[in-house]
């Protein structure tokens, strides 16, 4: 029709967002904000580290490998018992980091041929922190076990981790993708969601809807400058990622940016369609928040993996678009491979982002029957 | 351009205008005309189907019987056509609070399809005639609630539509601005524009050429001031509106 409606129309849109330097400004700090907090949340100390120490039949072996702990600077033995059953307790109340469990005999098999064997096991809740632990442990354990004499058997060292209370062994390089997810949800659902039903509240979207203007046109004029915002905020993401977490890029960069394209036009349309259902801008922004931002942080994958989930929840799962997106980033990210791998989730995607967008201007084509 | 409008010389005809919601009657049946350039004051108490009567025709609600032409197109097919001949302004303030007037000028012209060069024209002439060109780069919602109706008003205009429709336009401002408002009215119909407004002010009744009065969905009376009054021996426009309201209620 006219194309000069739209341009106005776009125009007015970009003068709404460029006006409000508040939520501006959060909009385009968040991402930054939101990958170091997780980031840095998601590392902790790794001095200090708690030892406890199992030792059933303490022998000059055991001694001197303990001190070795006792002496190092990181290491601080905080408990030695007989019995493991210490272990669980200490571990739980989390005043433990690592727990080194001598195998009985260990020193009549350090002067033997047979190797001597060792229980490492490790809290993992943090599983960056407990990599680090661990390797600390083995480093201290491996200068021990180099000053033997060649001819024995030497330290065999086995590895327990515990994933108590982060079981999905997240680290940030799993995070990022998930927070871009996050954040391309909370710009482009909520935001539109909000600018939408603030057109409502006010009265502004009857007069749109008497003028020239299509439906259509008001849609895209409303999704448009979001899109870019949110595009902005996808390279910030993965620039912090990046400068600060060191956060690898294996893919391609222009196909992560399409597909974020199309995973934000399905969370424009489900802010269109929460818009289109509500009457206020607190319910667009409730039922904004409960009905994208919950879903794509509980049951995307992002936090709490799909396959731990009960048989019932995780067919539910498919509905949660930011599942399939967080699949694709990931793919793409951290294993490099491209659309032949990642197209099933891809089509998803795009199914999405058609009906939805479909289903969008129709909600906001005047009820005329 | 518009062959209907021109052979009809009407700006609006309804005929058995009716919308129904489930078992509820909105709108009963209205039929009226407004003749072109005329100013038409659509009246009625809250709930008697003004809003809804204004929806059909601007093309927001289909009706459920009867038909509709403005600025001779049908309400029912020719939507589309119908949006480009009107203007509008709604009940609820509708300007961006958060946009300068020149910028609130700016969208509506581009949305009405006007060229930059005709939005640069006719902005400074509007500016002007409202005596708001010192206020032009000011966020609308700083201006006074008065400024703002007439901005708005005067917004609507933009385009120079064929028929303007005013849905209390006049709401919550001083009587002073009100006169001014209705001068800017006036204006409008003196250049061509037909003007279909409803109020609330039964004295604003006074200054329309013609009054139709809905009552419970139907439109129970219509006429020009002078016309309704003798018809119903009253001074006024509003004893008129207050006899059939009572008798509505008499019969309910």
């Amino acid at each position: 029709m006219n194309g000069g409606a739209l341009r106005a129309f776009i125009v007015k849109e970009i003068r709404h967002i460029l006006r409000d330097r508040q939520t501006l400004t959060i909009l385009l700090l968040m991402p930054l904000v939101q990958v170091v907090l997780f980031g840095f949340a998601l590392r902790s100390d790794v001095r200090n580290i708690r030892v406890a120490v199992v030792d059933p039949a303490p022998d000059y072996a055991t001694v001197a490998l303990r001190n070795r702990f006792t002496t190092s600077s990181r290491f601080n033995v905080v408990a030695v018992a007989r019995t493991r059953e210490v272990i669980e307790p200490l571990f739980r109340r989390g005043e433990a980091d690592i727990a080194l469990i001598f195998a009985p005999g260990f020193g009549n098999d350090i002067a033997s041929t047979e190797p001597a064997r060792l229980l490492l096991a490790v809290d993992a809740s943090d599983p960056n922190t407990g990599t680090v632990i661990q390797s600390y442990a083995r480093a201290v354990i491996a200068s021990y076990a180099a000053e033997l004499p060649a001819a024995r058997g030497g330290v065999q060292i086995a590895t327990r981790t515990r994933m108590r209370f982060n079981p999905t062994l997240e680290s940030v390089n799993l995070f990022v993708p998930g927070l871009i997810a996050l954040v391309l949800t909370l710009v482009s659902a909520l935001m539109t969601a909000v600018s939408l039903s603030r057109e409502k509240e006010r009265g502004t979207l009857e007069v749109l809807l008497v003028s020239p203007l299509r439906p259509v046109q008001i849609i895209v004029g409303k999704v448009l400058p979001y899109l870019g915002l949110a595009f902005a905020n996808v390279l910030t993401a993965l620039l912090a990622a990046w400068l600060v977490f060191h956060v690898p890029f294996r893919g391609s960069l222009l196909l992560l940016l399409a597909e974020s394209v199309v995973y934000a036009l399905v969370s424009l349309a489900l802010g269109v369609l929460i818009a289109a259902r509500t009457s206020s801008q607190r319910a667009a922004m409730l039922a904004a928040m409960l009905g994208t931002m919950l879903p794509s942080t509980l049951l995307s994958g992002m936090i709490f993996p799909i396959a731990s989930m009960p048989a019932w929840l995780s067919p539910v799962t498919n509905i949660v678009p930011a599942r399939w997106f967080i699949v694709i980033a990931r793919g793409i990210m951290l294993k490099g491979v491209g659309l032949p791998y990642l197209w099933r989730e891809s089509l998803v995607l795009v199914v999405m982002a058609l009906v939805l967008m479909g289903a969008a201007v129709r909600s906001f084509t005047p009820r005329l029957a | 351009m518009t062959a209907p409008f021109e052979r009809s010389e009407l700006a609006i005809d309804a005929r058995n205008l009716t919308r129904r919601f489930g078992p509820f009657t909105a709108v009963d049946h209205i039929t009226f005309d407004v003749r072109a350039g005329e100013v038409f004051g659509f009246l009625g108490a809250n709930g008697a189907g003004k809003t809804t009567a204004i929806k059909m025709l601007i093309g927001l609600l289909a009706p459920t019987d009867g038909e509709a032409h403005v600025a001779g197109f049908d309400v029912r097919t020719q939507r589309a056509q119908i949006r480009r001949s009107i203007g509008y302004m709604s009940q609820r303030f509708s300007l961006y609070a958060d946009l300068t007037v020149r910028e609130n000028i700016q969208l509506y012209g581009g949305i009405y399809g006007l060229t930059d060069d005709q939005i640069r024209d006719r902005t400074s002439v509007l500016l002007e005639s409202l005596g708001l060109m010192p206020s032009a780069g000011e966020l609308v919602g700083r201006l006074p609630l008065g400024w703002k109706q007439k901005l708005a008003f005067s917004v609507a205009m933009l385009h120079e539509p064929k028929v303007v429709f005013l849905d209390e336009p006049t709401g919550g401002v001083d009587p002073i601005t009100r006169r001014q408002f209705w001068e800017l009215i006036y204006a409008a119909a003196a250049r061509g524009t037909t003007v279909f407004v409803t109020t609330h002010y039964m004295d604003e009744a006074e200054y329309c050429d013609r009054n139709s009065i809905m009552v419970d969905g139907r439109i129970a009376a219509l006429g020009t001031p002078a016309e309704l009054k003798s018809r119903y021996g009253a001074t006024t426009v509003d004893d008129v509106f207050v006899q059939l309201a009572r008798s509505a209620t008499a019969t309910a």
